[in-house]
């Protein structure tokens, strides 16, 4: 059994043994393994050229691996959490997102690293700013759900030849774990995956929120009421297809997000939902997401800005009785 | 090779010194030529629309640095560097059809003026806000060492690029990994319409050097023999593995930041001053006085250098304009 770290882990590792192009770039990630220990033994295994502690600075290491990477090397950058992706703001969404598009110079990096609530980090410790990235062209999303696709999307992003954003989530870092497969395997980006086949609703969503579907989706089963899940595991560039295909199977659809709502990745498929799908609709879009907020520290206060599987049982019902 | 070229790389003359004095007037004065019909005359004709940034007075820095390089070493031109595209090979006609939008231009359309690159050539595009360029640059340095060559990365900014972040984050990160990185600024005393003592309150941007622990010099940025011998200086530490070099070039911006400002907040007298320190005159002063070059062929070599870039304009003028189709594409690398 491997869990959703390890597995990440792994899949750097394999990478790392694959290709002599490949290394890694962040703070405390070699000496100390960094924050969360993904790292952890990648130094003795490989030394420090390829394993490389930087001072602290998010745009210098954003920056390095866009250079390196525009060199044919394959870096793969850690945000110590993905919150501190901000200070690297313009050299992801200016310069590596726009150099293919600009001057035909392809930049195959990854920038990877734990985001997302729950573990009580606060404002600056617990955010999903994916959704800053998913508005621009250029960069790939990707945010798995379990350890078996957290190890063949993290190979798929290295091996990729446009930079990607890779988003882990540290809730599920020690807390989902799966038997993997021997041997090399990828998953590939900008496919969406069905986890759960249903027929009366279907929760389109990623991350934690699979998790959240999931243990919703047990209770409604008692209740005789059969939800479909969709995995989207990219983000960028969107597998519109297969939530289409799920919508249009249900009639009814759920769209959840531990990001926060306005401006959220639901938001943008309700609208293709409603473009390419509303005859289909049997009710509104529901999107599920954390309210316009800072990600409150106080334990009590996080349960109640996090979204869970109550919160989306309670919708699956209100949808399913609409 | 142009006739221009040709006259420039005639090895006559009392040797080195004069050769080398050749090809720094060719690129220097092919660089002010190309500037100025795009300035000067295309832009004013609408011919040429959007952002122009020339380096008026500035065309020591390119030069004497770019010919301190091996074509290996990875360059990132500012906008003030025009040079370093001529000295790798591109041609006036590209750079025409780059200011035009035209698919004959290294961006093919996708991008306007100095915005452009080509990893073949070893050069790599800037984007507009240049600090963030500093830490690419360190990345690329990074890169060329961990591939075990003696290669450098050279990045070229202006004053205004000093007081980013990021330019702090880039140096520093390459100086703690003693990265092959040499770093030339133009300071040219304005960043827009910012004077110098509104961008720093210390005298000169390479007193921020040994705040690094690297090694800084100031050179005279009007002086391209002075400009040249600080390169290599620093290219040589860089080689070497000592880390990161600076280099601050005195200079400075003889037009507005860009063509549509006509710099109104500059005291006339500093542009009067600083046109007798022209680089090109002085240059040219130098190789009249040392017996490098006859009169003759100056004038000879202006008249070569206008119908290279005449041609250069008619070229791009007929090259036409990237498809609207083709919009979609590349943003991604595309399937295959």
């Amino acid at each position: 059994m491997a869990t959703y770290l390890e597995a990440i882990r792994e899949g750097i590792g394999e990478e790392m043994e694959r290709d002599p192009g490949v290394f890694l770039i962040g703070e405390d990630i070699a000496v100390y393994g960094g924050a969360f220990k993904i790292t952890a033994g990648m130094l003795d295994r490989f030394g420090e050229r390829r394993v490389v502690d930087t001072p602290l600075c998010e745009s210098g290491i954003v920056g390095a691996a866009i250079g390196a990477a525009l060199m044919g090397l394959r870096p793969v950058a850690e945000m110590q959490f993905m919150d501190f992706i901000s200070c690297g703001f313009d050299q992801v969404v200016n310069f590596a997102a726009k150099c293919r598009y600009r001057w035909n110079a392809p930049v195959p990096m990854v920038i990877r690293g734990p985001s997302g609530g729950g573990t009580h980090g606060g404002p600056f410790h617990s955010q999903n700013p994916e959704a800053w990235f998913f508005h621009t062209p250029g960069l790939k999303v990707v945010a798995p759900a379990t350890p078996y696709d957290a190890k063949g999307l993290i190979k798929s992003s290295i091996r990729d030849n446009d930079p990607v954003l890779f988003f882990e989530h540290k809730a599920l870092y020690r807390r989902v774990k799966e038997d993997l497969p021997a041997g090399d395997y990828t998953v590939p980006i900008g496919k969406a995956k069905v986890v759960r086949e249903g027929k009366d609703l279907s929760v389109i969503t990623y991350g934690s929120g699979v998790h959240m579907a999931l243990e919703a989706a047990e209770a409604l089963d008692r209740e005789g009421v059969s939800m479909e899940i969709v995995d989207l595991r990219t983000l960028l560039p969107l597998d519109e297809d297969t939530v289409l295909a799920s919508v249009r199977k249900t009639s009814r659809v759920i769209l959840l997000h531990e990001d926060t709502l306005t401006g959220g990745i639901g938001g943008e498929l309700a609208a293709r939902i409603a473009e390419k799908a509303f005859e289909f609709l049997d009710a509104p879009v529901v999107r599920i997401a954390a309210p316009d907020t800072p990600v409150p520290f106080s334990p009590v206060l996080e349960e109640a800005f996090l979204p869970n599987a109550r919160k989306v049982l309670e919708k699956a019902r209100w949808l399913c009785a609409y | 090779m142009s006739v221009a070229q040709a006259v420039m790389n005639v090895a006559e003359g009392p040797g080195e010194e004069a050769h080398l004095s050749r090809r720094f007037l060719y690129y220097m004065s092919l660089m002010r030529e190309v500037e100025d019909r795009i300035e000067r005359k295309l832009y004013r004709q609408s011919k040429i629309v959007g952002g122009v940034y020339v380096a008026r007075g500035q065309e020591a820095i390119p030069v004497g640095v770019g010919l301190a390089l091996e074509p290996e070493d990875v360059v990132f031109p500012s906008h003030r560097d025009l040079a370093i595209y001529l000295m790798r090979g591109v041609g006036p006609r590209q750079i025409f059809a780059q200011y035009m939008g035209r698919i004959g231009g290294l961006t093919g359309g996708r991008d306007g003026n100095m915005h452009m690159g080509d990893l073949k050539l070893n050069i790599v595009a800037i984007i507009s806000a240049i600090g963030a360029c500093v830490p690419v640059a360190a990345g690329a340095a990074l890169a060329l060492k961990y591939k075990g060559t003696n290669n450098v990365a050279v990045c070229f900014f202006g004053d205004g690029a000093t007081s980013r972040g990021d330019w702090h984050e880039g140096i520093n990160l390459a100086a703690v990994q003693k990265l092959p990185l040499v770093l030339v600024c133009n300071n040219n005393q304005y960043a827009y319409s910012t004077p110098i003592e509104k961008q720093m309150a210390c005298a000169n941007v390479a007193d921020r050097g040994p705040a690094y622990g690297i090694p800084a010099e100031i050179v005279d940025g009007n002086d391209v023999f002075a400009v040249h011998e600080a390169a290599q200086r620093a290219v040589a530490h860089a080689r070497d593995g000592l880390g990161p070099y600076l280099i601050e070039c005195k200079t400075f911006r003889m037009t507005g930041h860009s063509a549509h400002d006509p710099a109104d907040y500059v005291p006339k007298e500093l542009f009067a001053e600083w046109e007798q320190k022209d680089p090109i005159r002085r240059l040219l002063e130098r190789m009249l006085d040392s017996g490098w070059i006859a009169p003759e062929d100056v004038s000879r070599h202006y008249d070569d250098l206008r119908k290279e870039v005449d041609a250069a304009v008619e070229w791009a003028e007929a090259c036409p304009y990237p498809d609207p189709a083709t919009l979609l594409d590349n943003v991604y690398e595309p399937r295959s």
